[in-house]
């Protein structure tokens, strides 16, 4: 278990995780509040008890934004800002829906996909969309 | 103790607005530094504490004492992006009213355009945004334009007002970079980059440097142009990540308008000029409801068909902000050296009748560093 001075840095865990298949967030075992993105101590209480805690992985889009590119180039793209049912916010990027849909209040389903270098990243996908 | 009134700009200039062939970006600013001494009249050997803030250079601060041929007794380089300047005058005040250091000098330059023709910095994309592509910095704004369209109703149109405004003042000044005719329609129809911003939306790139010194007020009347006293100032710093601001339609300043306000003791509707970093059109909307100019979620009318263009009901970025004056980089000190002309009532065809208090405001990151100064003319203090 991860904590203060003992093993790898809350970043590695988290990366770690994901390349085996595992989303988890913090969640302060003094507050109660979960933490995303990794920290080492609690932004709201400051306690270091931070342990990884499985999510529903249900968050609805608070944010979104279409990057506008040439085809050529690889075409458009979304980038979201989604708020998690645990109450942490993320970035991410909403896959199986055209990116003219994509509005604040869309619920969205998280997976793990790929990020922009073929990396393991977190991403969804409109509720109740089969991966 | 209240800093209000102790301290004063008594020297500013700008250097190498616009295309500054063949400099490097030190030498803009020290261009700069020259031009605000000679409005000073002050002596290079008499500036005891420099402060900069550069986007490539993290020693910036060393290498403007070193081609100063300075041995300064502060040399202040915090670095909270386009914001920085608004603090360094802060704590040149303090250190002035300390007696730490008699004569600061505040200074910036880039030389972005010609050298990259575009944005250049030192940062990377953040390790949970980087795997989704958001553009640096544009998206992150992008996601604030959205949040407050979504929120309150805020339109395109609207956004691109703030823009319209900017060239109209622009088309006032005659250093300003970009003065051609610019619409509504024009600014709609410009290329998408990042919904809901299109091109117009953006800051320009530009070359572009300036400097400003700093005095005690007790002596600052002992120079050739009238001082512009410093009344307050306050810092509000959010997140460092998009992904980490906690409601996208409200920024940090809020608290540094308030506190800048509330040591000078005066209020929004007190204020002749306003002077805002408009990296994009949202920021203007975002700034003039946190710093209390209208209700949250009124900034879109509020600046709407001319709001805050020549004859609107608040002047906002007479010289044309960075939407159509100058952009290098950080924009802060831009603000500052407006507010300069505009209460020294040297401010050309654009003048302010009896402009006699001025805010200017800077942000830094993605809306993460928000500082406010009040500045005001000696009927102020
Ligand atoms: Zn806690």
């Amino acid at each position: 278990m991860a904590g203060i001075g003992q093993g790898p840095g809350p970043d590695a865990v988290f990366a770690a995780k994901l390349a085996e298949g595992v989303f988890e967030i913090q969640k302060c075992g003094s507050c109660g509040t979960h933490v995303f993105h990794p920290r080492v101590i609690c932004p709201a209480c400051g306690s270091a008890d931070l342990k990884w805690v499985a999510l529903t992985g249900r968050g609805t889009v608070y944010a979104r934004t279409v990057v506008r590119r040439k085809p050529e180039r690889g075409g458009d793209y979304n980038v979201v800002l989604v708020d998690l049912e645990e109450g942490v916010r993320m970035m991410s990027r909403i896959d199986g829906i055209a990116h003219d849909q994509i509005v604040a209040g869309l619920k969205v389903t998280a997976s793990i996909g790929e990020g922009a270098e073929g990396d393991p990243a977190v991403i969804f996908r409109p509720e109740g969309e089969a991966n | 103790m209240s800093l209000r009134g102790k301290a004063a700009i008594v020297g500013a200039a700008l250097a190498g607005c616009g295309e500054a062939h063949g400099k490097s970006s030190m030498e803009i600013t020290i261009e700069g530094v020259h031009g605000a001494l000679a409005d000073a009249g002050i002596a290079l050997g008499e500036v005891d504490a420099v402060a900069t803030c550069q986007p490539l250079d993290m020693l910036s601060g060393l290498t403007l004492a070193q081609e100063l041929g300075l041995n300064p007794r502060f040399t202040m380089n915090n670095r909270m992006g386009g914001s920085s300047f608004l603090s360094h005058t802060l704590w040149a005040a303090m250190l002035l009213e300390l007696r730490l250091a008699d004569t600061v000098l505040i200074c910036y330059g880039s030389n972005q355009r010609t050298a990259s023709g575009k944005l250049m910095t030192a940062l990377g994309l953040p390790t949970y945004e980087a795997p989704y592509r958001p553009l640096f910095p544009l998206s992150s704004y992008a996601l604030a334009a959205d949040r407050h369209m979504t929120q309150f109703g805020t339109t395109r149109e609207q956004l691109a007002d703030v823009a319209v405004a900017a060239r109209a003042w622009a088309q006032k000044n005659p250093d300003a970079f970009m003065r051609d005719p610019l619409t509504r329609e024009d600014v709609i129809a410009s290329r998408p980059v990042s919904d809901p911003l299109r091109v117009r939306d953006c800051c320009l790139v530009t070359d572009g440097g300036g400097a400003i010194v700093m005095r005690r007020a007790e002596t600052a009347k002992d120079h050739p142009k009238p001082p512009v006293y410093l009344l307050g100032g306050g810092e509000g710093t959010t997140h460092r990540d998009i992904s980490e601001m906690e409601d996208l339609t409200v920024t940090g300043a809020a608290q540094s308008g308030r506190t800048a306000m509330g040591m000078a003791g005066v209020k929004p509707a007190d204020i002749d000029v306003v002077q805002l970093y408009d990296a994009f059109t949202i920021n203007v909307i975002l700034f003039l409801e946190d710093l209390g100019f209208c209700n949250k979620g009124e900034g879109g009318p509020f600046v709407a068909n001319g709001g805050i263009a020549p004859g609107g009901h608040l002047p906002v970025n007479t010289n044309g902000g960075g939407l159509s004056c100058v952009h290098p980089g950080m924009y802060g000190i831009f603000t500052l050296i407006e507010a300069v002309r505009q209460l020294r009532g040297d401010a050309g065809d654009r003048q302010i009748d009896g402009a006699e208090l001025a805010l200017a405001h800077g942000n830094g990151g993605v809306l993460s560093s928000q500082v406010t100064n009040i500045l005001g003319t000696e009927a102020t203090l």
